[in-house]
């Protein structure tokens, strides 16, 4: 197979395991304002702090190491596609940046939380928590969508469409779906690694929102087919909708395994809908104008034999100990078991500083 | 301003931002499995305090670290496309391998370290830390490997139809002098930068303590801080000496592969031989060393640094205007544009930021010495003024750090890829032609503005933290984390909840 043709697959399976892996990450994020119950039939406002440090723990151990394929899919692209990285960077500039200043309050929000034992820090973190997850949510869709209508580049292959033109419907429209995917998948997560009313919560909200997933992602999928996309990606798109019913049926038998294994199926789906339908371009043109191919973008064979042998030695090992990691932490988090808040408060380090 | 200073302006304040937290973490990732190996192979629990208070301080630094790194894989495409394009096949090999190759490791195996305290067994949960120690390092060769790219181009050819640069043997790249220079002296800095937090912090705590008087609080001083302090002072020591001779090294290969920088960084005018290194010089470097004058010089000591020779011919060392003329030949005296080009660096900028690098990095060493002598033979003591420089002397190899990496990347200038004098043939990159073209000045002012008050809120944050933690001391052995103590019932924790 031609080694070009190899790496963009090879992009669009580090690009699966980002949204499969940090969808539930933004899901489980973005969830940090509609799960947690603090009324008085819930244990008060204490409950809902509670139900919030169960959603964060659950992502606690992986979070980062999930932001990894990112980064992979970055450095790869970089690697493999000089052109279509330094296209696609300089060319969708104010998202990306957007993307970066939120993937940043986030993750410190995450570590930091705890650290400060104080009502205000608190709601500060979770502010940031849920602003760093809705954002990208959204973008990421919005940016992959562009990929698929085809955007404006000129014969150097440099993106000349500006910010705007990012926000056409069909784009803004394919924002909705990876939000509304990645709230799907991060509920379904949560019905998984949870027990309790937390759990249920869960899944009746992960039944609710795949219905609304088929509508939205469904209408979207078929906007793509009709206008952009190859024929054989009919097939995903079917795949995907038949997923989303299954989400439904397993969410009500409290099969959640079964659930989550479905709604990354329709991640890897959503994937293969993209990739298919820039191929055999990496950034296809707008409206037949000129287009970033994968044989333009790509590097030398030579660098890209290098890099295959790298990601091929790699990637397996990265997969195994990743699964480890799932394995070591696989138990459902409840909020009984969790601790007083472990945090510092300044009574403690007056205290110590004696 | 135009959007080539602002992307400047903007790769100096992320990347010099980025590495506060970076050799902190590449240094104290194995102190603290030092720590924690002490710990699971003598049973002493003062290693586990240890482990578990700087461990804490590892955390904050890590989570900046980690963030502020986003920024910088994205920053290549983002405001310096058209560099991108042309070193891409070469330079963006490194960056993917560290991130498949040590970032995954790290990160993974620090949640598994951060969460798995009551989950895993004692020896697996040691290896975690041992694989983020290994990770954060090899992160540091990839880096470096691309950065010594840059340095100094190898395994490269031009490939005149795309007008990129192509590569030839991964072997080489990996091989690169410069890059096997420049691995120990990063690394020696980071121990030496991580070994002085941890002297620097342990000696302030352990001064206090014996201040008190009180019986229990001498003996913590005693049995938990003095060890972090030898720890701390020992791995200076050895750093010390670690970053000194590969900075001789470097100085070596800088005078071979970029004498324009040995050149400003002494604000030599003419070449000369036995040239002698300037201590302190006044005038005005900005322009040009014409108005230079050296006060306090050290004879011969610059050729030597440069070429191993104080005296005679083979001492000689070029001056920026021999470098001038030697690469108008070479490479043309006007850009593409048509302007002229200066083949000099910004003297004042490379001059004193290495003489800052090396004078911060002298100061934290001389605190190693004075700690090593007042904890002899198992002391303790109640200098004040021991405990003062220990807090002063940790921001010092951080800033030489940051020094040197203003020295290395503003002295290369006006390249973003110097040339090989040794010759691949156009291999060769002005930074003016790096910066993306499609890009408007106003968003990169945008984004400029934009970090530079999320990094100035973080900053405040971190500091805080950092104060904070570390003057709360170290924690009490919670008592059913040791495994003496541990019951069945432990091992049905889901996770330890760090969050």
């Amino acid at each position: 197979m031609d080694l070009a043709i190899f790496w963009f697959v090879l992009i669009a399976v580090l690009w699966t395991g980002y949204l499969v892996l940090e969808g539930f990450d933004f899901g489980v994020g973005m969830l940090l304002s509609i799960l947690p119950r603090g009324g008085a039939a819930h244990g008060g406002p204490e409950n809902r702090d509670k139900e919030r440090r169960v959603l964060i723990n659950t992502i606690g151990p992986v979070w980062d190491g999930n932001e990894v394929w990112l980064l992979t899919a970055g450095g790869a692209t970089f690697a493999a596609f000089p052109e279509w990285y330094a296209t696609l960077f300089s060319g969708f500039y104010l998202p990306l940046l957007i993307i970066l200043v939120a993937l940043i309050v986030r993750g410190v929000a995450f570590e930091y939380r705890g650290k400060i034992s104080d009502e205000t820090w608190r709601r500060r973190c979770d502010l940031a928590i849920q602003v760093g997850s809705w954002v990208p949510a959204l973008l990421w869709g919005v940016a992959f969508a562009n990929l698929v209508r085809g955007v404006q580049l000129d014969d150097a292959h440099q993106y000349v469409g500006g910010f705007w033109a990012l926000l056409n419907p069909f784009a803004l429209l394919g924002g909705l779906v990876t939000l509304v995917l990645f709230l799907l998948h991060g509920a379904v997560f949560v019905a998984l690694k949870t027990s309790g009313e937390l759990r249920e919560r869960a899944c009746r909200l992960a039944s609710g929102l795949s219905y609304v997933a088929l509508v939205v992602a469904g209408g979207w999928a078929v906007w793509a087919q009709v206008a952009y996309s190859a024929t054989w990606t009919w097939a995903v798109v079917v795949v995907a909708a038949g997923a989303l019913i299954g989400v439904v049926v397993a969410t009500r038998r409290s099969r959640e395994g079964q659930a989550f294994a479905l709604s990354a199926v329709v991640l890897v789906a959503a994937v293969a809908l993209i990739f298919g339908s820039m191929y055999p371009d990496v950034m296809p043109g707008l409206d037949g104008g000129p287009s970033l191919s994968i044989a333009d973008a790509s590097s030398t064979p030579y660098t890209l034999g290098v890099m295959t042998v790298v990601a091929l030695i790699l990637t397996p090992l990265v997969l195994a100990y990743q699964a480890w990691t799932y394995w070591v932490f696989r138990r459902r988090l409840s909020v009984r078991d969790i601790p007083a808040p472990a945090g510092l408060t300044w009574q403690r380090v007056k205290d110590a500083a004696f | 301003m135009e959007a080539l200073d602002l992307a400047r302006w903007q790769f100096a304040v992320t990347t010099v931002y980025h590495f506060i937290f970076v050799p902190l973490t590449i240094g104290l990732a194995p102190l603290v499995a030092i720590m924690q190996t002490a710990w699971v192979r003598t049973g002493n629990e003062r290693w586990l305090r240890l482990t578990k208070f700087f461990g804490k301080l590892f955390l904050i630094n890590f989570a900046m670290g980690v963030v502020t790194g986003i920024v910088q894989e994205f920053q290549f495409g983002m405001n310096w496309s058209e560099y991108s394009r042309f070193v891409g096949d070469v330079f963006g090999a490194p960056l993917a391998m560290e991130a498949l190759a040590a970032f995954f490791v790290e990160s993974t195996f620090l949640g598994l370290w951060i969460f798995g305290w009551d989950r895993l067994n004692k020896k697996v949960h040691l290896a975690c830390i041992w694989a983020v120690a290994v990770a954060v390092n090899l992160s540091a060769f990839f880096i470096l490997a691309a950065n010594s790219w840059m340095q100094h181009p190898v395994g490269t050819r031009f490939n005149p139809e795309s007008g990129r640069a192509e590569m030839e043997s991964i072997w080489a790249v990996l091989a690169n002098n410069t890059l096997w220079a420049a691995f120990p002296h990063t690394i020696a800095a980071a121990f030496l930068t991580a070994g002085t937090f941890v002297a620097g912090i342990a000696a302030w705590w352990m001064v206090r303590l014996v201040r008190t008087g009180e019986e229990h609080k001498v003996s913590l001083a005693r049995d938990v801080y003095r060890p972090a302090v030898v720890l701390g002072t020992v791995t200076m020591l050895i750093a010390g000496v670690g970053v000194a001779l590969s900075g001789d090294v470097q100085g070596k290969l800088m005078f071979q592969q970029q004498p324009g920088k040995m050149a400003s960084a002494e604000a030599l005018c003419d070449g000369s031989e036995s040239a002698n290194f300037s201590i302190l010089t006044i005038g005005d470097l900005s322009n040009s060393c014409e108005g230079v004058r050296h006060i306090l010089e050290v004879p011969g000591l610059a050729s030597y640094l440069g070429t191993g020779h104080f005296s005679g011919p083979e001492s000689f060392l070029p001056g920026v205007n021999d470098v001038q003329a030697e690469y108008t030949e070479r490479y043309g005296d006007t850009d593409a544009a048509g302007n002229p080009v200066v083949y000099t660096p910004n003297l004042a900028l490379t001059y004193w930021s290495f003489r800052l690098m090396i004078g911060f990095a002298v100061g934290s060493a001389a605190l190693a010495v004075l700690a090593l002598w007042l904890t002899r033979r198992g002391r303790v003591t109640d200098n004040k003024w021991f405990a003062r420089i220990g807090i002063w002397a940790i921001p010092t190899p951080f800033l030489a750090s940051s020094f040197g990496w203003i020295f290395t990347e503003t002295g290369r200038q006006p390249w973003v890829v110097a040339p090989n004098p040794t010759g691949i043939d156009q291999i060769r990159l002005l930074t003016e032609r790096g910066v993306s073209t499609v890009v408007s000045p106003n968003l990169v002012l945008a984004s400029m503005i934009v970090f530079t008050v999320v990094y100035g809120v973080l900053a405040v944050v971190w500091g805080r933290l950092m104060h904070r933690y570390t003057i709360e001391g170290v924690p009490d052995v919670v008592h059913d984390e040791s495994p003496e103590a541990r019951t069945g019932d432990d091992t049905d924790r889901p996770l330890s909840f760090a969050y």
